[in-house]
Parts: C-alpha cells; structure tokens; sequence
C-alpha cells in the first residue's frame, strides 16, 4: 500500500506528459533551435512563435512547399469523402454529380430510423464490438506481464517474434486458414469427433459467429498488442520495486501494486482508442466470413451498407447509415476521452 | 527485465537474471513453470495455423478431403505447386501485387516522410492547424460509399491508382515519423543552416541519412498493408488480368465456401476439395515474402513502433 500511495500523485502528471499526442504548445527550445528567429525581446511563449505570416513565408518557404503535396493529397482522399456525405442529403444519379442533384431533407436519415434491419445489424455490430473489446483488450496485458516475467532472453524473443507474425497477413489468409481449420473436416471438428460430439459446421452456423469471429481477432492481435505494454514496462522505475520488497511485497504484489499503475497510462490510451474504433468491427473479415446463413449475428453496420449501397446501388441511402456510424464513433472517442481526463487525468491530446 | 535490473548485481545476466543469494519462492517457481507451460501452448497456437496450411500444400487432395492432414503432409506431391506454377492468371495477378506494392509505397514514403519532416518543425507558422488536418482524419472519415463515388468521379476505376493512392498517408505512420524527427539533435540543423545548407538540403542530405531505422519500419508497414489489400481492388477493379493476388485468392475462398455451404452432395465436393489444396499453395506464396522480410525488419519496427507509442 505504501507503495501505490508513494506512487499516485506522480502518475497523472507524468502520465499526460506521456501520452499527450500533440503537445499544445512549444517552449524554448523553440527559439534556440532557430536563432534568426529571435525578436530580441524576452522569449516568452507567444513572441517565439507569432511570426507574422510574411515573414514566415519568407523563411520558411521551403517548407511550406514540402507540405503542399501532402495537404492536398489530404484535403482530396480524406476531406473530399467527408464532403461528399452531403449525398446522405440530397438525391445521387449514378454518373452524375458527386455531390447529388437536389436536396431530400431527412429522407435517408428517417428511412434507416424506421428500417428494422438497420437496428438489427446495429444491435449486431454492438454485441461484436463489445466482445473483440472485452477479449482483444486485456490479453494482450496478460500476455505481456507474462512474458515481462521471463527470465531467459532467448525464450522471450522466440515467443515474441512468433506471436508478431499473424499481425503482417492479410485478412484474405486468416480467414482462409480458419475456414480450414473449422471445416467439418477440418482439425477442430476432428477433435470435436475424438472427444465423442458431433462436427459443427461452425462458418455455416449463426450462434457460432460470434465466437469465430472474436477468436481469429484475438488470434491475430494478441501478439502485436503486447509492444505497447511491452514498452511501457521498461519505463517503470526499477526503485520502486526494491522498496516494493522492502516492504515485504511478493511477487503478486508488485505486479498489482507497481507494473499495473506503472502500465496504467498505456492502458488507458489504448482503451480510448479501442472505445474509438468501437463500431467499426473488422468490415473486411465480416465480409469475407458470413454468408446469408450467418447473417442473424454476423451482420454488421458496414456489411449491410455495403449491400445496401454497392450491391442495390441504393448510395443516398448507405452514405446516411455511414454517416451516422461515423459521427458516433467520433462521439465516442471524445467523450471516452473526456471521462478519461476528468477521472484519470490521462487524455489523447 | 524490470526485475531484472531492479536487482541488479554484476553477474545478474550471468545466471539468467537471479539475483546472488536470494532464492526465489516455492510459489514463483511455481508460476514460472506454469507461464512458461502457457507460453509455449500459446506460441504452438500461433503456428498452428501456418503448420496446417504448409502441410496441406503438400498433400494430395483426397487426403484433405478425408481429413486426414494436420501436422503433416500426407501423400506429399507437389502436384499443387506445379498446377498452381502453371496458372497465368495467378502469375499475372502475384505481378500486379509486386508493382501495386512498390509504387504504393513509393508514393506514401514520399508523401508521410515529407510532411514528418514538416511537421516535426515547431517553430513554424500555422504547425498545429496542419497537424489538425492530419488528426482529424484519424477520428472521422469520409466513408465507404463518398470514397467510392470520389474514385469513380476521378475515373481512377479499374486502374492502379484506386489501390495505391487513396491510402498513401496513414496519420498513426506519419506521427511516429514526426516524433522521431523531433527527437533527432537539434544542433545538427542549426550546424548544417550556419553552413549554408537550406531545409531541402537538411532534408536529404541531415536528417534521411539518420532516419534509416523508421524508414525501414514505414516502407515495412505500408508495403505489408499494400500487400495484403484486397477490398479496394474488390471495390474498384472488373478486370481479373488487374488483380491482386490476394483477390485471386478471396476467390478461391469464395468459391470453396459458397460451394461447400450449397450442398457437397453435387458437384461440390470434389471442387472444394481441390480448392483446398490449390487454396493452401497460393496462401503459402503470398505470406512467403512478408516471411521472408520479416526477420530482417523486425528489430527496426520493434523499436520504431515503441518511439511512437512511449514519446506520443
């Protein structure tokens, strides 16, 4: 208890230094680093960076020409899509306009509100995200506590380098192998046979999706999850377990009162961003592991515009379900965010 | 590793990391033995998969039918291989994967390591508002449907620009980039100004030759995603002579499931069947270069990704 106690009034302030995205301002180093810049004045904050944009431009042409190419290429792919959601809005003509022909109003926006497939691929999508998050967030801080305990160096690379691997193979691969693997005659269902049951055609059934699912998301992400926690870890202060001991602190002890806080400030960065990326279950892999006989559970938001707009050609329609994903995903991640600063003191930015 | 420091004595690495004269509890031997039971349970579940698919690959394609290949190949032959090698359509596709990956990654490495650089200059005017535009990308996107009608509009279907271009910059890449960029030796710069040398010349001439280990990693994680891709060419290409292999391969695994779950009691069985086989060669020639690069990468990305997690 000493311990923690000893340890909690540094953590939130060291933690939003560490996990701060984008440091909201400058200091002094500011100056230095560019000693034409200097306006003679004292260097406070504020004369240090407001350069008047002339002679900004002047100075720092080059740069600002480097990131022409790159602006664009943002404003075109990334801000051009979010304008074109007006299309969620207005009536699309395949071939005509990319922005639509005329205002509707809240036509789209009502249509899914009263379509009962809508609410049921919602519901879907939930129940999916819920589950990835619930399995494919702490694993990966088992599994890295674990290998943290690893003593022989060998073993610890070894495993690490293996549990890498899934991370690099395209979705096409691993549910290529899972297909194979949960075939009926595949090795799960051999075993399955061995123990004495029956073969589940387990991609043919609708109350086995879930569990596939979530099973090669964890199969893949594990791993890889494990750098971050990995990383922080190595940043815990080793003094604090020597006083853990002294005080008499065993094993278990330390990991809960010293690893965990320490890991804490990662953990929560991640969980943000996990709660971020909520609704927007692994399209991909949906799309490649349902079929219609699955669709009960496996239909998600994604999917079904995907069908909605690109197989019925319906695109007003899908553009105001993707906008509505979108939105509440932002949502989510700002108010995750915001809980998270209030309550732990640790925020994105 | 902690711990291991935590206690440190001269001859800790010595003796795996033990600390001289203090024996550890009954109860953490214990643990040990059963995390490193877990553990290697673990790593054989990883590779589970990889093992099958190889022996598959090796095996004729009644004894895959009849379940009989896990661990190892039965009836080897390399019948597939050979089949599989004499495929045009997946020669030309496993090519358009190559091209689509270099130019791919050309285009990005140019784009996120210039605007890295940029970026990674505080002193400049308008930095935040440009980070912004970056940031904000990362929590709110534009959408399937607008990406489409936006490529279409462009007339950039069935070609590969639809592929290559609309992911050249990713905002999670480029901010591990700045990061390292901020944290390269300011004075370096500020030698090389007095010296003459103006920001393109810093660039190209400073900070890329210093930058080897996170260029390595970026070329890494964007040709790997390239390579993987098959959605937008799914989305965007009609023509098979334009296809990834790994749509080449999505097909595959299309067809054995569709025809599986229609009923083996046809024709279907027998052509799944094969499929399984010829499924499990072209998966095993494309995972093959990304096996093969990996080893060499991988101390560069391990330490790449930390840089952009542990700095912010």
């Amino acid at each position: 208890m000493k311990v923690t106690r000893g340890r909690a009034p540094a953590t939130p302030g060291r933690a939003a230094t560490e996990v701060v995205v984008e440091p909201p301002s400058t200091d002094g180093t500011t100056a230095s680093s560019r000693p034409s810049s200097g306006r003679g004045g004292g260097p406070t904050r504020k004369t240090a960076r407001r350069v008047p944009w002339k002679s900004a431009l002047r100075r720092d042409w080059p740069l600002y020409a480097m990131a022409l190419g790159p602006v664009l290429f943002l404003l075109l792919f990334r801000y051009g899509p979010m304008l074109g959601n007006v299309i969620a809005f207005r009536r699309f003509r395949p071939g005509g306009s990319m922005f639509g022909d005329q205002w509707v109003g809240l036509r789209y926006i009502e249509l899914f509100i009263n379509d009962p497939t809508f609410w049921h691929v919602f519901t879907n999508t939930l129940v999916l995200g819920g589950l990835t998050l619930i399995f494919c967030f702490p694993l990966p801080i088992v599994l890295a506590l674990m290998l943290n305990e690893v003593r022989k160096r060998a073993f610890k690379r070894t495993i690490q380098s293996i549990s890498y691997v899934p991370h690099f193979l395209s979705v096409v691969i691993v549910v290529g192998m899972t297909m194979q693997i949960l075939s009926v005659q595949g090795t799960a269902n051999q075993i399955i046979t061995a123990l004495g049951g029956d073969a589940i055609p387990f991609l043919q059934r609708a109350e086995w999706f879930r569990a596939v699912y979530v099973g090669t998301e964890v199969w893949q992400t594990v791993g890889w999850g494990t750098i971050l926690y990995l990383a922080a870890l190595t940043t815990v202060d080793p003094s604090l377990y020597e006083a853990a001991r002294i005080d008499g602190a065993n094993r278990w002890q330390q990991t809960w009162h010293v690893t965990l806080p320490g890991i804490r400030p990662t953990m929560i960065t991640l969980l943000i961003l996990n709660i971020g990326s909520f609704l927007n279950v692994g399209f991909e892999k949906v799309l490649l592991l349902y079929n219609p006989l699955t669709y009960e559970t496996g239909d998600v938001i994604s999917t079904y515009l995907y069908r909605v707009g690109l197989v019925s050609n319906n695109f007003s329609y899908a553009t105001a379900i993707g906008l509505f994903q979108a939105i509440i995903g932002l949502v989510m991640i700002l108010s995750a965010n915001f809980i998270s600063r209030r309550v732990v003191g640790v925020s994105l930015w | 590793m902690v711990i291991q420091s935590a206690l440190t004595t001269p001859t800790a690495s010595v003796n795996g990391g033990k600390p001289v004269g203090v024996r550890d509890s009954r109860g953490y031997r214990w643990f040990t033995w059963i995390s490193g039971t877990l553990l290697v349970l673990f790593c054989a579940l990883m590779l589970y998969p990889f093992i099958t698919v190889l022996a598959q690959s090796f095996s004729a394609a009644g004894a895959i039918k009849a379940g009989l290949v896990n661990l190892w190949p039965v009836d080897f032959n390399l019948d597939t291989y050979r089949a599989v090698a004499q495929n045009d359509i997946f020669w030309r596709n496993y090519r358009n994967t190559v091209v689509y990956t270099v130019v791919g990654t050309t285009i990005a490495m140019v784009l996120t390591t210039v605007f890295a650089f940029v970026l990674s200059k505080k002193h400049l005017r308008g930095r935040t508002l440009l980070i912004g535009i970056a940031v904000f990308t990362m929590f709110f996107n534009g959408g399937m449907i607008p990406n489409y009608v936006l490529i279409s509009t462009l007339g950039m279907k069935n070609t590969m620009w639809a592929l290559v271009l609309p992911g050249a910059i990713s905002v999670f890449n480029l901010l591990v980039m700045k990061s390292f960029f901020e944290n390269l030796p300011v004075e370096l710069e500020e030698a090389a100004q007095i010296d003459g040398l103006g920001w393109f010349g810093i660039f190209g001439r400073i900070v890329l030759p210093l930058s080897k280990a996170v260029i390595a990693t970026m070329v890494l994680f964007y040709s790997v995603a390239i390579w993987n891709d098959w959605f937008p060419a799914f989305l965007y290409l009609d023509k098979q002579e334009l296809f990834p292999v790994t749509l080449f391969l999505r097909n595959l695994v299309a067809g054995a499931s569709s025809s599986a779950s229609e009923g083996a009691a046809a024709t279907g069985s027998t052509t799944a069947a094969i499929s399984a086989n010829i499924q499990a060669v072209t998966m095993i020639l494309t995972i093959i270069p990304i096996l093969c690069v990996y080893p060499f990468v991988q101390r560069y990305f391990v330490s790449g990704v930390m840089l952009g997690s542990v700095k912010g």
